[in-house]
Protein backbone atom coordinates (compact mmCIF):
# COMPACT_ATOMS: atom_id res chain seq x y z
CA UNK A 1 0.00 0.00 0.00
CA UNK A 2 1.97 2.75 -1.03
CA UNK A 3 -0.43 5.54 -0.88
CA UNK A 4 -2.97 6.72 2.18
CA UNK A 5 -2.99 3.48 3.39
CA UNK A 6 0.76 3.20 4.10
CA UNK A 7 1.49 2.07 7.72
CA UNK A 8 -1.96 0.73 8.46
CA UNK A 9 -1.55 -2.58 7.72
CA UNK A 10 0.12 -4.42 10.16
CA UNK A 11 -2.56 -4.77 12.77
CA UNK A 12 -6.13 -6.23 12.76
CA UNK A 13 -6.69 -3.83 15.50
CA UNK A 14 -6.25 -0.53 13.60
CA UNK A 15 -8.73 0.62 10.35
CA UNK A 16 -6.95 2.43 8.02
CA UNK A 17 -7.76 6.54 6.98
CA UNK A 18 -10.41 5.60 4.34
CA UNK A 19 -12.00 3.02 6.87
CA UNK A 20 -10.76 -0.68 6.07
CA UNK A 21 -8.58 -3.28 8.09
CA UNK A 22 -6.25 -3.88 5.56
CA UNK A 23 -5.43 -7.87 6.97
CA UNK A 24 -8.46 -9.07 6.25
CA UNK A 25 -7.83 -7.49 2.76
CA UNK A 26 -4.92 -9.85 2.76
CA UNK A 27 -6.67 -12.59 4.76
CA UNK A 28 -9.07 -12.16 0.96
CA UNK A 29 -5.92 -12.44 -1.37
CA UNK A 30 -5.03 -15.69 0.29
CA UNK A 31 -8.31 -16.57 -0.66
CA UNK A 32 -7.98 -15.75 -3.76
CA UNK A 33 -4.90 -17.74 -4.55
CA UNK A 34 -6.35 -21.12 -3.43
CA UNK A 35 -8.04 -23.31 -5.96
CA UNK A 36 -11.73 -22.82 -6.85
CA UNK A 37 -14.63 -24.26 -4.51
CA UNK A 38 -18.20 -23.88 -5.43
CA UNK A 39 -21.15 -25.10 -3.38
CA UNK A 40 -24.46 -25.34 -4.90
CA UNK A 41 -28.19 -26.09 -3.02
CA UNK A 42 -30.41 -28.46 -5.06
CA UNK A 43 -34.27 -29.24 -3.83
CA UNK A 44 -33.32 -31.93 -1.37
CA UNK A 45 -30.04 -31.61 -1.59
CA UNK A 46 -26.05 -29.51 -1.62
CA UNK A 47 -22.83 -30.44 -3.30
CA UNK A 48 -19.67 -28.93 -2.14
CA UNK A 49 -17.17 -29.26 -4.92
CA UNK A 50 -13.55 -28.49 -5.12
CA UNK A 51 -10.86 -27.81 -7.87
CA UNK A 52 -7.60 -28.98 -5.49
CA UNK A 53 -4.73 -28.12 -7.76
CA UNK A 54 -2.12 -30.82 -6.86
CA UNK A 55 1.11 -28.11 -5.68
CA UNK A 56 3.07 -31.25 -6.20
CA UNK A 57 3.07 -35.22 -8.13
CA UNK A 58 4.26 -36.79 -5.04
CA UNK A 59 1.91 -36.02 -2.92
CA UNK A 60 -0.54 -38.88 -2.21
CA UNK A 61 -3.68 -38.19 -3.87
CA UNK A 62 -6.24 -37.63 -1.24
CA UNK A 63 -3.76 -35.13 0.49
CA UNK A 64 -4.79 -31.85 1.68
CA UNK A 65 -8.48 -32.63 1.32
CA UNK A 66 -10.33 -29.65 0.97
CA UNK A 67 -13.77 -30.49 2.28
CA UNK A 68 -14.32 -31.83 5.79
CA UNK A 69 -17.19 -33.26 7.92
CA UNK A 70 -18.13 -31.72 10.72
CA UNK A 71 -21.20 -33.65 11.74
CA UNK A 72 -22.90 -36.65 10.39
CA UNK A 73 -25.12 -34.36 7.98
CA UNK A 74 -22.87 -30.97 7.72
CA UNK A 75 -19.96 -30.72 5.35
CA UNK A 76 -17.51 -27.61 5.07
CA UNK A 77 -15.04 -26.77 2.38
CA UNK A 78 -12.78 -24.58 2.13
CA UNK A 79 -10.82 -22.02 -0.08
CA UNK A 80 -7.54 -20.15 1.29
CA UNK A 81 -4.81 -21.48 3.67
CA UNK A 82 -4.89 -25.09 4.49
CA UNK A 83 -3.67 -24.99 7.89
CA UNK A 84 -6.40 -22.67 8.66
CA UNK A 85 -8.91 -24.79 7.71
CA UNK A 86 -8.11 -28.03 9.13
CA UNK A 87 -8.55 -25.52 12.74
CA UNK A 88 -11.39 -24.32 11.53
CA UNK A 89 -12.57 -27.40 11.14
CA UNK A 90 -11.56 -28.82 14.49
CA UNK A 91 -13.43 -25.22 15.85
CA UNK A 92 -16.60 -26.40 13.88
CA UNK A 93 -16.69 -29.92 15.34
CA UNK A 94 -15.94 -28.66 18.19
CA UNK A 95 -19.29 -26.32 18.47
CA UNK A 96 -20.94 -29.24 17.04
CA UNK A 97 -20.34 -31.42 19.71
CA UNK A 98 -21.21 -29.32 22.16
CA UNK A 99 -24.62 -28.30 21.12
CA UNK A 100 -25.14 -32.11 20.76
CA UNK A 101 -23.97 -32.44 24.10
CA UNK A 102 -26.14 -29.72 25.69
CA UNK A 103 -29.43 -30.38 23.71
CA UNK A 104 -29.43 -33.92 22.17
CA UNK A 105 -29.78 -32.94 18.44
CA UNK A 106 -27.84 -32.39 15.46
CA UNK A 107 -26.30 -28.53 15.08
CA UNK A 108 -29.05 -26.48 13.26
CA UNK A 109 -26.63 -25.03 10.32
CA UNK A 110 -27.93 -21.40 10.80
CA UNK A 111 -26.26 -21.61 14.92
CA UNK A 112 -22.66 -23.44 13.20
CA UNK A 113 -22.31 -20.79 11.13
CA UNK A 114 -23.22 -18.47 13.30
CA UNK A 115 -20.79 -19.58 15.66
CA UNK A 116 -18.27 -20.15 13.36
CA UNK A 117 -18.06 -16.94 11.35
CA UNK A 118 -18.31 -15.07 15.61
CA UNK A 119 -14.84 -17.21 16.04
CA UNK A 120 -13.42 -16.13 12.43
CA UNK A 121 -14.94 -12.14 13.35
CA UNK A 122 -13.26 -11.96 16.70
CA UNK A 123 -9.57 -12.96 14.86
CA UNK A 124 -10.18 -9.98 13.38
CA UNK A 125 -10.20 -7.26 16.33
CA UNK A 126 -7.00 -7.94 17.71
CA UNK A 127 -3.65 -6.98 17.02
CA UNK A 128 -1.67 -10.05 18.81
CA UNK A 129 -3.88 -12.17 16.35
CA UNK A 130 -4.19 -12.48 12.27
CA UNK A 131 -7.35 -13.00 10.13
CA UNK A 132 -8.18 -16.52 9.38
CA UNK A 133 -7.13 -16.38 5.62
CA UNK A 134 -10.00 -19.17 4.79
CA UNK A 135 -13.39 -18.86 3.15
CA UNK A 136 -16.13 -21.45 4.85
CA UNK A 137 -18.80 -23.02 3.18
CA UNK A 138 -21.31 -25.28 5.31
CA UNK A 139 -24.03 -27.34 4.32
CA UNK A 140 -26.29 -29.66 5.45
CA UNK A 141 -29.57 -31.30 4.79
CA UNK A 142 -32.38 -33.22 6.99
CA UNK A 143 -35.66 -33.53 7.16
CA UNK A 144 -36.81 -30.91 8.91
CA UNK A 145 -34.84 -27.50 7.11
CA UNK A 146 -34.02 -29.26 3.96
CA UNK A 147 -30.79 -28.12 2.25
CA UNK A 148 -29.18 -25.02 3.49
CA UNK A 149 -25.65 -23.41 2.49
CA UNK A 150 -23.77 -21.04 4.23
CA UNK A 151 -20.94 -19.34 3.18
CA UNK A 152 -18.46 -17.15 5.75
CA UNK A 153 -15.41 -14.76 4.88
CA UNK A 154 -12.39 -13.94 6.26
CA UNK A 155 -14.05 -11.28 8.07
CA UNK A 156 -16.60 -13.09 9.54
CA UNK A 157 -19.75 -11.96 7.52
CA UNK A 158 -21.91 -14.92 6.80
CA UNK A 159 -24.99 -15.38 4.07
CA UNK A 160 -27.08 -17.80 2.85
CA UNK A 161 -26.66 -18.78 -0.70
CA UNK A 162 -28.61 -21.02 -3.41
CA UNK A 163 -25.05 -21.41 -4.92
CA UNK A 164 -22.00 -19.63 -4.27
CA UNK A 165 -17.93 -19.80 -4.95
CA UNK A 166 -15.03 -18.47 -3.72
CA UNK A 167 -10.87 -18.82 -4.85
CA UNK A 168 -9.40 -18.59 -8.32
CA UNK A 169 -12.51 -18.56 -10.22
CA UNK A 170 -14.99 -17.24 -8.54
CA UNK A 171 -16.00 -14.70 -10.62
CA UNK A 172 -16.41 -17.04 -13.83
CA UNK A 173 -17.82 -19.88 -11.36
CA UNK A 174 -20.38 -17.45 -10.48
CA UNK A 175 -21.55 -16.16 -14.02
CA UNK A 176 -21.52 -20.27 -14.79
CA UNK A 177 -23.88 -20.70 -11.82
CA UNK A 178 -26.29 -17.78 -13.09
CA UNK A 179 -27.25 -20.01 -15.84
CA UNK A 180 -28.45 -22.86 -13.87
CA UNK A 181 -31.59 -23.33 -11.65
CA UNK A 182 -30.58 -25.22 -8.88
CA UNK A 183 -33.24 -24.80 -6.68
CA UNK A 184 -35.35 -27.47 -8.57
CA UNK A 185 -32.30 -29.56 -9.35
CA UNK A 186 -32.87 -32.81 -8.34
CA UNK A 187 -29.39 -34.78 -6.74
CA UNK A 188 -28.33 -36.36 -10.33
CA UNK A 189 -28.76 -33.07 -11.71
CA UNK A 190 -26.65 -31.43 -9.09
CA UNK A 191 -23.84 -33.84 -8.46
CA UNK A 192 -23.41 -33.44 -13.00
CA UNK A 193 -23.72 -29.48 -12.81
CA UNK A 194 -20.96 -29.08 -9.90
CA UNK A 195 -18.79 -31.47 -11.95
CA UNK A 196 -19.41 -29.57 -15.02
CA UNK A 197 -18.85 -26.24 -13.50
CA UNK A 198 -15.17 -27.15 -11.57
CA UNK A 199 -14.12 -28.30 -14.97
CA UNK A 200 -15.09 -25.61 -16.99
CA UNK A 201 -13.28 -23.19 -14.54
CA UNK A 202 -10.56 -25.15 -14.17
CA UNK A 203 -7.49 -22.82 -15.92
CA UNK A 204 -5.31 -25.84 -17.80
CA UNK A 205 -2.97 -23.15 -19.20
CA UNK A 206 -2.06 -21.42 -15.58
CA UNK A 207 -2.69 -24.31 -13.25
CA UNK A 208 -1.02 -27.64 -12.59
CA UNK A 209 -2.73 -30.49 -12.62
CA UNK A 210 -6.33 -30.98 -10.78
CA UNK A 211 -8.17 -33.10 -8.26
CA UNK A 212 -11.70 -32.94 -8.40
CA UNK A 213 -13.69 -33.56 -4.80
CA UNK A 214 -17.04 -33.78 -3.53
CA UNK A 215 -18.65 -33.59 -0.49
CA UNK A 216 -22.17 -34.34 -0.87
CA UNK A 217 -25.27 -34.59 1.72
CA UNK A 218 -28.91 -34.36 1.09
CA UNK A 219 -31.88 -37.41 1.26
CA UNK A 220 -30.59 -39.60 -1.28
CA UNK A 221 -27.11 -39.97 0.60
CA UNK A 222 -30.44 -40.77 3.91
CA UNK A 223 -28.59 -37.20 5.05
CA UNK A 224 -24.90 -38.58 5.95
CA UNK A 225 -22.80 -36.32 4.57
CA UNK A 226 -20.29 -38.19 2.10
CA UNK A 227 -16.72 -37.20 0.77
CA UNK A 228 -15.56 -38.13 -2.74
CA UNK A 229 -18.25 -40.81 -2.64
CA UNK A 230 -17.32 -43.25 -5.51
CA UNK A 231 -20.67 -43.45 -7.65
CA UNK A 232 -21.79 -39.78 -6.97
CA UNK A 233 -18.02 -38.58 -8.00
CA UNK A 234 -17.84 -40.22 -10.80
CA UNK A 235 -21.28 -39.05 -11.95
CA UNK A 236 -19.83 -35.63 -11.45
CA UNK A 237 -16.40 -36.39 -13.07
CA UNK A 238 -18.18 -38.12 -15.93
CA UNK A 239 -19.99 -34.98 -16.64
CA UNK A 240 -17.41 -32.40 -16.05
CA UNK A 241 -14.85 -34.67 -18.79
CA UNK A 242 -17.95 -33.97 -21.12
CA UNK A 243 -18.29 -30.72 -20.70
CA UNK A 244 -14.70 -29.59 -20.87
CA UNK A 245 -14.38 -32.04 -24.11
CA UNK A 246 -17.10 -29.90 -25.65
CA UNK A 247 -15.61 -26.65 -24.91
CA UNK A 248 -12.32 -27.89 -26.22
CA UNK A 249 -14.09 -28.86 -29.93
CA UNK A 250 -15.78 -25.46 -30.25
CA UNK A 251 -12.70 -23.83 -29.50
CA UNK A 252 -11.03 -25.91 -32.38
CA UNK A 253 -13.53 -24.65 -34.70
CA UNK B 1 -11.83 -15.03 33.72
CA UNK B 2 -8.61 -13.80 31.97
CA UNK B 3 -7.42 -16.40 30.26
CA UNK B 4 -4.85 -15.05 27.71
CA UNK B 5 -1.41 -14.17 29.13
CA UNK B 6 -0.27 -11.87 26.19
CA UNK B 7 -2.66 -9.18 25.90
CA UNK B 8 -4.11 -6.77 28.92
CA UNK B 9 -7.58 -5.64 28.87
CA UNK B 10 -7.99 -3.24 26.50
CA UNK B 11 -9.88 -0.92 28.86
CA UNK B 12 -11.23 -0.82 32.48
CA UNK B 13 -14.15 -3.00 32.76
CA UNK B 14 -14.11 -4.12 29.26
CA UNK B 15 -13.43 -7.37 27.76
CA UNK B 16 -9.98 -8.83 27.51
CA UNK B 17 -8.46 -9.99 23.98
CA UNK B 18 -9.70 -13.47 24.42
CA UNK B 19 -12.26 -13.23 26.77
CA UNK B 20 -14.83 -14.98 24.74
CA UNK B 21 -12.41 -16.82 22.55
CA UNK B 22 -10.19 -19.38 23.42
CA UNK B 23 -7.43 -18.18 21.01
CA UNK B 24 -4.39 -20.38 20.31
CA UNK B 25 -1.60 -19.49 22.63
CA UNK B 26 -3.83 -18.71 24.92
CA UNK B 27 -2.99 -20.27 28.89
CA UNK B 28 -6.43 -21.70 28.80
CA UNK B 29 -6.67 -23.94 31.93
CA UNK B 30 -8.99 -26.94 31.14
CA UNK B 31 -11.72 -27.24 33.99
CA UNK B 32 -11.43 -31.07 34.94
CA UNK B 33 -15.01 -33.00 34.61
CA UNK B 34 -16.53 -32.46 38.76
CA UNK B 35 -16.70 -36.14 38.94
CA UNK B 36 -12.94 -36.33 38.67
CA UNK B 37 -12.07 -33.44 41.18
CA UNK B 38 -11.71 -33.58 44.92
CA UNK B 39 -15.31 -33.32 47.51
CA UNK B 40 -15.85 -30.34 48.49
CA UNK B 41 -15.84 -29.00 52.32
CA UNK B 42 -18.57 -31.35 52.93
CA UNK B 43 -17.71 -34.44 50.79
CA UNK B 44 -19.38 -35.45 48.26
CA UNK B 45 -22.13 -37.61 47.63
CA UNK B 46 -21.56 -40.54 45.00
CA UNK B 47 -24.85 -42.60 43.73
CA UNK B 48 -24.81 -45.98 45.25
CA UNK B 49 -27.69 -47.74 43.48
CA UNK B 50 -29.26 -47.37 40.54
CA UNK B 51 -32.69 -45.87 40.47
CA UNK B 52 -34.24 -46.02 37.26
CA UNK B 53 -33.16 -49.78 35.96
CA UNK B 54 -33.75 -51.67 32.70
CA UNK B 55 -33.49 -55.72 33.83
CA UNK B 56 -31.95 -58.40 31.70
CA UNK B 57 -30.15 -58.47 28.11
CA UNK B 58 -29.81 -61.41 26.29
CA UNK B 59 -27.18 -61.98 23.61
CA UNK B 60 -26.56 -65.03 21.15
CA UNK B 61 -23.68 -65.16 18.47
CA UNK B 62 -24.75 -67.44 15.80
CA UNK B 63 -22.66 -68.52 13.07
CA UNK B 64 -21.83 -65.49 10.45
CA UNK B 65 -23.90 -62.54 13.48
CA UNK B 66 -25.06 -62.14 16.72
CA UNK B 67 -28.74 -61.60 18.37
CA UNK B 68 -28.91 -59.26 21.01
CA UNK B 69 -32.78 -58.79 23.13
CA UNK B 70 -33.32 -56.54 25.96
CA UNK B 71 -37.60 -56.23 26.95
CA UNK B 72 -38.78 -52.56 26.26
CA UNK B 73 -39.39 -52.14 30.16
CA UNK B 74 -37.24 -49.36 32.43
CA UNK B 75 -38.69 -49.87 36.00
CA UNK B 76 -38.42 -47.00 38.74
CA UNK B 77 -37.80 -49.57 41.98
CA UNK B 78 -40.27 -51.73 41.52
CA UNK B 79 -42.56 -50.04 39.56
CA UNK B 80 -42.84 -50.34 35.89
CA UNK B 81 -42.78 -46.81 35.16
CA UNK B 82 -41.63 -46.42 31.30
CA UNK B 83 -43.06 -49.26 29.30
CA UNK B 84 -41.50 -48.59 25.56
CA UNK B 85 -37.89 -47.98 26.06
CA UNK B 86 -35.43 -49.48 23.42
CA UNK B 87 -32.61 -51.02 25.42
CA UNK B 88 -30.88 -52.31 22.25
CA UNK B 89 -28.96 -49.49 20.18
CA UNK B 90 -27.65 -49.80 17.02
CA UNK B 91 -24.19 -48.02 17.28
CA UNK B 92 -22.51 -48.48 14.05
CA UNK B 93 -22.88 -50.73 10.73
CA UNK B 94 -21.15 -53.14 13.07
CA UNK B 95 -21.73 -52.12 16.41
CA UNK B 96 -24.98 -53.01 18.71
CA UNK B 97 -24.80 -52.11 22.64
CA UNK B 98 -28.05 -53.88 24.78
CA UNK B 99 -27.64 -51.72 28.13
CA UNK B 100 -29.09 -53.17 31.56
CA UNK B 101 -29.19 -51.71 35.26
CA UNK B 102 -29.18 -47.60 35.97
CA UNK B 103 -30.92 -46.67 32.52
CA UNK B 104 -29.35 -42.70 33.31
CA UNK B 105 -25.72 -44.07 33.05
CA UNK B 106 -26.78 -46.12 30.04
CA UNK B 107 -27.66 -43.30 28.37
CA UNK B 108 -24.84 -41.27 29.39
CA UNK B 109 -22.37 -43.52 28.34
CA UNK B 110 -24.34 -44.16 24.75
CA UNK B 111 -23.97 -40.00 24.49
CA UNK B 112 -20.33 -40.46 24.76
CA UNK B 113 -20.33 -43.12 22.33
CA UNK B 114 -22.27 -41.76 19.82
CA UNK B 115 -19.85 -38.84 19.68
CA UNK B 116 -17.04 -41.27 19.12
CA UNK B 117 -18.86 -42.69 16.37
CA UNK B 118 -19.17 -39.22 14.97
CA UNK B 119 -15.94 -38.23 15.49
CA UNK B 120 -15.18 -41.33 13.50
CA UNK B 121 -17.02 -40.21 10.69
CA UNK B 122 -15.63 -36.96 10.84
CA UNK B 123 -11.73 -38.31 10.02
CA UNK B 124 -13.48 -39.97 6.83
CA UNK B 125 -11.01 -42.52 6.43
CA UNK B 126 -13.24 -45.39 6.26
CA UNK B 127 -12.50 -46.81 9.61
CA UNK B 128 -15.33 -47.57 11.87
CA UNK B 129 -15.01 -48.92 15.15
CA UNK B 130 -15.30 -52.51 16.03
CA UNK B 131 -17.17 -54.08 18.64
CA UNK B 132 -13.75 -55.73 20.32
CA UNK B 133 -12.51 -52.27 20.68
CA UNK B 134 -15.86 -50.24 22.24
CA UNK B 135 -15.56 -53.19 24.37
CA UNK B 136 -12.47 -52.66 25.34
CA UNK B 137 -13.42 -48.72 25.55
CA UNK B 138 -15.97 -49.48 28.04
CA UNK B 139 -14.16 -51.45 30.25
CA UNK B 140 -11.17 -48.66 30.40
CA UNK B 141 -14.10 -46.17 31.49
CA UNK B 142 -16.15 -48.53 33.53
CA UNK B 143 -12.92 -49.34 35.75
CA UNK B 144 -11.86 -46.34 35.86
CA UNK B 145 -15.12 -44.95 37.43
CA UNK B 146 -14.63 -47.59 39.73
CA UNK B 147 -11.77 -46.93 40.32
CA UNK B 148 -12.82 -43.28 41.53
CA UNK B 149 -15.55 -44.80 43.88
CA UNK B 150 -18.04 -43.33 41.22
CA UNK B 151 -18.96 -46.11 39.17
CA UNK B 152 -21.35 -46.30 36.47
CA UNK B 153 -24.29 -48.88 37.70
CA UNK B 154 -24.52 -50.22 34.15
CA UNK B 155 -24.09 -53.81 32.67
CA UNK B 156 -24.00 -53.86 28.94
CA UNK B 157 -23.84 -56.36 26.52
CA UNK B 158 -21.50 -55.19 23.27
CA UNK B 159 -22.11 -57.34 20.30
CA UNK B 160 -21.11 -57.03 16.40
CA UNK B 161 -18.87 -58.47 13.60
CA UNK B 162 -15.34 -57.24 12.55
CA UNK B 163 -14.26 -56.26 9.45
CA UNK B 164 -14.32 -59.51 8.48
CA UNK B 165 -17.22 -60.55 9.35
CA UNK B 166 -16.15 -62.56 12.44
CA UNK B 167 -18.97 -62.29 15.01
CA UNK B 168 -18.03 -61.03 18.40
CA UNK B 169 -20.16 -61.09 21.72
CA UNK B 170 -19.04 -59.35 25.11
CA UNK B 171 -20.63 -58.11 28.87
CA UNK B 172 -18.81 -55.09 30.35
CA UNK B 173 -20.24 -54.68 34.01
CA UNK B 174 -19.85 -51.93 36.47
CA UNK B 175 -16.63 -52.27 37.63
CA UNK B 176 -15.23 -53.18 34.28
CA UNK B 177 -15.13 -56.73 34.28
CA UNK B 178 -15.68 -58.40 30.80
CA UNK B 179 -15.65 -61.35 28.84
CA UNK B 180 -16.67 -62.73 25.69
CA UNK B 181 -18.66 -66.23 24.95
CA UNK B 182 -21.17 -67.16 22.37
CA UNK B 183 -24.22 -66.76 24.84
CA UNK B 184 -23.96 -63.33 27.48
CA UNK B 185 -26.34 -62.03 29.46
CA UNK B 186 -26.86 -59.65 32.50
CA UNK B 187 -29.71 -59.13 35.29
CA UNK B 188 -32.25 -62.44 35.35
CA UNK B 189 -30.74 -63.51 32.47
CA UNK B 190 -27.86 -64.80 33.82
CA UNK B 191 -29.50 -66.90 36.26
CA UNK B 192 -31.81 -68.08 33.41
CA UNK B 193 -30.88 -67.38 29.94
CA UNK B 194 -27.01 -68.71 30.04
CA UNK B 195 -28.10 -72.16 31.33
CA UNK B 196 -30.52 -72.22 29.30
CA UNK B 197 -28.54 -71.71 26.05
CA UNK B 198 -25.49 -73.55 27.51
CA UNK B 199 -27.85 -76.57 27.81
CA UNK B 200 -28.50 -76.36 24.00
CA UNK B 201 -25.34 -75.30 22.61
CA UNK B 202 -24.26 -78.25 19.91
CA UNK B 203 -20.52 -78.93 21.18
CA UNK B 204 -18.80 -79.41 17.69
CA UNK B 205 -20.28 -75.97 15.90
CA UNK B 206 -21.89 -72.57 16.60
CA UNK B 207 -25.13 -72.07 16.49
CA UNK B 208 -27.10 -71.63 13.28
CA UNK B 209 -29.62 -68.25 13.02
CA UNK B 210 -32.56 -70.08 13.17
CA UNK B 211 -31.74 -71.89 16.11
CA UNK B 212 -30.10 -68.56 18.20
CA UNK B 213 -33.44 -66.69 17.10
CA UNK B 214 -35.60 -69.59 18.20
CA UNK B 215 -33.25 -69.43 21.40
CA UNK B 216 -33.72 -65.20 21.93
CA UNK B 217 -37.24 -66.38 21.33
CA UNK B 218 -37.57 -69.18 24.28
CA UNK B 219 -35.17 -66.81 26.52
CA UNK B 220 -37.19 -63.90 26.24
CA UNK B 221 -40.06 -65.90 27.14
CA UNK B 222 -38.60 -67.40 29.88
CA UNK B 223 -37.69 -63.81 31.73
CA UNK B 224 -40.99 -62.61 31.30
CA UNK B 225 -42.54 -65.69 33.11
CA UNK B 226 -39.89 -65.73 35.77
CA UNK B 227 -38.62 -62.46 36.10
CA UNK B 228 -40.67 -59.66 38.32
CA UNK B 229 -39.36 -56.52 36.06
CA UNK B 230 -40.26 -57.54 32.96
CA UNK B 231 -42.85 -56.85 30.41
CA UNK B 232 -44.05 -59.05 27.31
CA UNK B 233 -42.37 -56.74 24.98
CA UNK B 234 -38.89 -56.82 23.47
CA UNK B 235 -36.71 -55.82 20.81
CA UNK B 236 -34.19 -57.79 19.32
CA UNK B 237 -30.91 -56.66 17.73
CA UNK B 238 -29.03 -58.27 14.64
CA UNK B 239 -25.58 -57.73 13.37
CA UNK B 240 -24.27 -59.33 10.80
CA UNK B 241 -21.53 -58.35 7.77
CA UNK B 242 -24.81 -57.58 5.82
CA UNK B 243 -27.29 -56.03 8.35
CA UNK B 244 -27.19 -54.56 11.87
CA UNK B 245 -30.17 -53.26 12.68
CA UNK B 246 -32.72 -53.54 15.79
CA UNK B 247 -36.06 -54.93 15.05
CA UNK B 248 -39.14 -55.20 16.74
CA UNK B 249 -40.64 -54.77 19.16
CA UNK B 250 -42.31 -58.40 19.39
CA UNK B 251 -44.36 -59.99 21.90
CA UNK B 252 -44.09 -62.82 24.54
CA UNK B 253 -46.28 -66.13 23.56
CA UNK B 254 -47.57 -65.73 26.58
CA UNK B 255 -49.90 -68.55 27.87
CA UNK B 256 -51.43 -68.37 31.61
CA UNK B 257 -54.39 -71.23 31.09
CA UNK B 258 -51.92 -73.33 33.47
CA UNK B 259 -52.81 -70.74 36.20
CA UNK B 260 -56.08 -71.92 36.52
CA UNK B 261 -54.81 -75.47 38.06
CA UNK B 262 -52.70 -73.75 40.20
CA UNK B 263 -53.55 -73.29 44.00
CA UNK B 264 -52.36 -72.11 47.25
CA UNK B 265 -51.10 -68.86 47.47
Amino acid sequence: MSTIGTGYDLSASQFSPDGRVFQIDYASKAVERSGTVIGIRGKDCVVLAVEKIIADQLYEPDAASRIFTIEKNIGMAIAGLMADGNYVADIARQEAANFRQQFERTIPLKYLCDRVSGYLHAYTLYSAVRPFGLSVLLASWDEADGAQLYKIEPSGTSFGYYACASGKAKQQAKTEMEKFKFADMNTDELVRSGGKIIYQVHDELKDKDFRFEMGIVGKETNGVHLINDASWSQLAIEAGEAAKNADDSENEI
Amino acid sequence: MMNNAFAQPMWLNGPAPGQFYNFMGGNTQAELPRELTTAGPFGTKHSTAAITTGSSVVGIRYAGGVLVAADTLVSYGSLARYQNIDRVFKINDKILLGGSGDFADIQSIKRSIDQKMIEDQCCNDGVVMKPKSLASWLTRVLYNRRSRMNPLYIDVVVAGVDEAGVPFLGNVDLRGRAYDDYVVATGFGRHLALPLVRERKPKDRDFTFEEASNLIRECMKVLYYRDTRSIPQYTVGICSASDCSVKGPFKVEENWTFAETVEGY
